[in-house]
């Protein structure tokens, strides 16, 4: 009899992991109040280690739980692992009820409806979509759709250019066009000191660079209907173009190819490179051993030299959101944690320790916010910054161009020419593996 | 038989003085019917296995099979058992080697082919001829024996994050070496990018394997009877016709298996290309798992990932048979 029930005991174990793995995907509906005292957060790591990440919010959560009484389960997630986490916890249906999303990734998780979808409706609760700054909401999910998350941190990229190496090569200000940029790493890159930094090997910051040189040419990499136009004209310009910061103007050294652990920032530290094409880098390069008065910020170069809409886009609209597991337990919940984490007084202080922008408007007054290289980025944010593009297979494009852009940057580095029909060939390449 | 079972169990409880817990179970083995227990209690025993292999392995590679028949993308993710059904498109995707697909998945097939052939070869050879120089005993074996465990008792990630630091080419030990110090290259290569990184793949892939093959075949010389080595020199064999004559053919059970367990783990080798390149492999060192991954997790097309994936066990278990025949064929043959 202890045998059969011990053997019964097992089959009822197997019947149900059995169940939990093949009906893993079933939970598709709308969010319950079952369990209104707890939320787990997965929060994306932001700060220097997970450990500072863990030491920066949990006062926070505190102050939540005291508000509202209810408890916040922290995990902080390093960002190689995210994508792969959230992909899980959507396919099995067990993820937390609040986390935090890479922007660009809004439009392909949007896709698995996982995720609550910002309604008017919603976003009232939290205080009105108003209250955000509008580059910030688009890069929240599809043109046309209820985003599927919120903007909680945002970050543009800018030019960081060291003082002293500018003042050694006789270069008066930052350059404000290509041409000037060009011309200024000529003048510095010898003697084993180099112009610009890269971040060859990055696949995701290959993409952010060369979708803002492809705005300044026109190009979109995506049409209306959301279909790959890698090969048009202006998207091989535009890659062309950043590779040719090696290949043909020489301002970039060979070794960058293949950087893709923020080695570039710590070129810049050293001295050995004079700019770096960066998002919110001071405490980084605080963390260098950088003092603020060594280096400057300005805004990314553009032809015209004055950055805008349109050709004059110098910058990804980057940034963390905040969005919530469309099953969660908690949904009342869930939307006063997001609410919370979106208010004036956190957006301040969070953003102030992250080195990041408020994407929320008022909270962008503060004074803190008002130091010249944070003035750059949000100024920037506000007035050049465009999302990348908001399409389901977006992390197939990063992937497929960003891939193909590492593989001409290893041409580059090994003296292979580097012309426009090489240019062309891999982005076709890159075109023809995406499905759908 | 019952009692033979039974007897030796109750003497050795009252020899130790019978516990408890052993009195209880003497007490209540003879419970079990003979039926059951010449018949049932085998299976029960063995259940717990095959619930657990069924759990573990059966199920997921089941539902793999399935998922490969489906239009599995992000879309579907959310509850994919909506995912329409699209047949065998998914194979045809792969298959289809004249579109880009799948004549990526080709190339990545035959990057794996070389990779592969290399990384057994020269983890073979060094395990084969360590083993065989630590036969003889001298001082200091047993600490050179302990060493040469090391890789493969470190975790894979830290020492091929190790290994992918070395590898810099600006700030990497081995360009200083080859470079600085000893001025074998003219100028710093790239090994992690490029044409090089083949090489490296290989060669940390054999850094990693080798002391697995070490590990065996010092067992397996162990079991060779010292006599054969004496009869043979006193015969006048020399060193190398006692290793092809006695050692190579006395170690062939166990390099049958050694062979097929490299060939299988370093086929499917996930971790060191993902260590040393990320996500997105330098093109000739795009390994197939690094390539089913990528097409899987990180372009969301889980259904031609799935697809690839039982393409590749296919292939596998077809190599595995293959080779399993010929060797089994060659061993009767040997003992004839």
């Amino acid at each position: 009899m202890r045998h059969v029930r011990a053997a019964s005991a097992v089959t009822l174990a197997l019947a149900i992991a059995a169940a939990a793995t093949g009906c893993g995907g079933g939970s598709t509906g709308t969010g319950s109040n079952e369990s209104p005292k707890t939320l787990t957060y997965w929060a994306s790591n932001q700060g220097p280690s997970i450990e500072a990440d863990k030491e920066i919010l949990t006062p926070e959560l505190k102050k939540f739980e005291k508000e509202t009484g209810i408890k916040v389960k922290l995990e902080v997630v390093p960002w190689a692992d995210l994508l792969n986490r959230i992909l899980a916890a959507t396919a099995s249906g067990q993820g937390p009820d609040v986390l935090n999303i890479g922007n660009t990734w809004s439009a392909s998780l949007q896709a698995t409806g996982a995720l609550l979808p910002w309604d008017e409706k919603n976003f009232e609760e939290i205080g009105g979509r108003d209250r955000f700054v509008d580059s910030a909401v688009a890069s929240a999910g599809k043109e046309g759709e209820p985003p599927a998350a919120v903007p909680l941190y945002s970050l543009a990229y800018a030019l960081y250019y060291n003082k002293k190496m500018f003042a050694d090569a006789g270069i008066e200000k930052p350059p404000a066009t290509w041409d000037e940029l060009v011309a200024a790493g000529q003048k510095i890159s010898k003697g084993g000191k180099w112009g610009l930094g890269a971040e060859g090997g990055n696949v995701s910051n290959n993409i952010h660079q060369t979708f803002v040189l492809g705005q300044q040419h026109g190009a979109d990499f995506f049409d209306k209907d959301g279909r790959a136009t890698f090969t048009s004209d202006g998207a091989v310009a535009a890659v062309k173009q950043y590779i040719d910061f090696m290949a043909k103007d020489k301002i970039i050294a060979p070794g960058n190819a293949e950087y893709a652990q923020n080695q570039s920032l710590t070129d810049f530290a050293k001295g050995k490179t004079a700019m770096v094409l960066w998002q919110a880098a001071a405490s980084t390069f605080a963390a260098q051993g950088m003092k603020p008065e060594d280096w400057g910020a300005a805004p990314v170069p553009v032809p015209s030299g004055t950055p805008g809409t349109g050709k004059q886009v110098n910058s990804m609209a980057a940034g963390i959101n905040i969005a919530v597991f469309k099953n969660t337990k908690n949904i009342d919940g869930a939307k006063k944690f997001v609410k919370f984490m979106t208010g004036d007084e956190q957006q301040k202080h969070l953003n102030k320790t992250y080195g990041s922008i408020p994407p929320v408007k008022a909270a962008q007054a503060d004074a803190a916010f008002g130091a010249p290289d944070l003035k750059v980025l949000r100024d920037t944010l506000a007035t050049s910054a465009a999302p990348l593009p908001q399409v389901p297979n977006e992390s197939q494009f990063e992937t497929a161009v960003g891939t193909a852009v590492k593989e001409l940057w290893a041409d580059a580095a090994a003296g292979r020419p580097v012309t426009e029909e090489s240019v062309r060939a891999r982005l076709e390449k890159a075109q023809q593996t995406m499905q759908q | 038989m019952t009692a033979t079972v039974t007897e030796p169990r109750a003497d050795t409880s009252a020899a130790k003085g019978t516990s408890r817990g052993t009195g209880g179970a003497r007490r209540r083995l003879p419970r079990i019917p003979d039926r059951v227990r010449r018949g049932g209690l085998p299976y029960l025993l063995l259940l717990p296995a095959v619930l657990l292999e069924l759990l573990i392995h059966i199920i997921p590679m089941i539902i793999g099979i399935v998922m490969s028949f489906r239009q599995l993308t992000q879309f579907f993710i959310n509850n994919w058992g909506a995912a329409p059904w699209t047949g065998l498109d998914n194979y045809r995707i792969a298959v289809d080697f004249d579109a880009p697909i799948g004549e990526a998945l080709l190339h990545s097939f035959f990057v794996t082919c070389v990779f592969t052939f290399f990384s057994v070869g020269f983890a073979w050879l060094l395990g084969t001829t360590a083993a065989i120089l630590l036969q003889e005993s001298f001082r200091g074996r047993g600490i050179l024996r302990a060493v040469f465990l090391v890789p493969y008792a470190l975790p894979v990630y830290a020492a091929v994050i190790t290994w992918a630091f070395m590898f810099q080419r600006d700030n990497g030990l081995i360009n200083h070496v080859l470079h600085e110090q000893l001025g074998i290259i003219d100028e710093p290569s790239f090994w992690l990018i490029g044409d090089n990184s083949i090489y490296t793949l290989i060669i940390v892939s054999v850094w990693k394997g080798w002391p697995f093959a070490f590990l065996m075949l010092m067992a397996g010389l162990q079991n060779i009877p010292r006599e054969l080595y004496e009869a043979a020199s006193i015969d006048g064999a020399g060193i190398w016709q006692q290793i092809r004559r006695i050692t190579l053919p006395s170690l062939r059970p166990v390099n049958q298996v050694l062979v097929l367990v490299l060939f299988l783990w370093t086929f499917n080798d996930f971790n060191t290309p993902y260590v040393l390149f990320g996500r997105s492999a330098p093109e000739n060192a795009d390994l197939i798992s690094i390539h089913i991954y990528q097409s899987s997790f990180v372009t969301w097309n889980f259904g031609t990932g799935s697809a690839m994936s039982v393409l590749l066990l296919l292939f596998l278990l077809l190599v595995t048979a293959v080779y399993l025949i010929l060797t089994s064929r060659g061993r009767k043959g040997a003992d004839v």
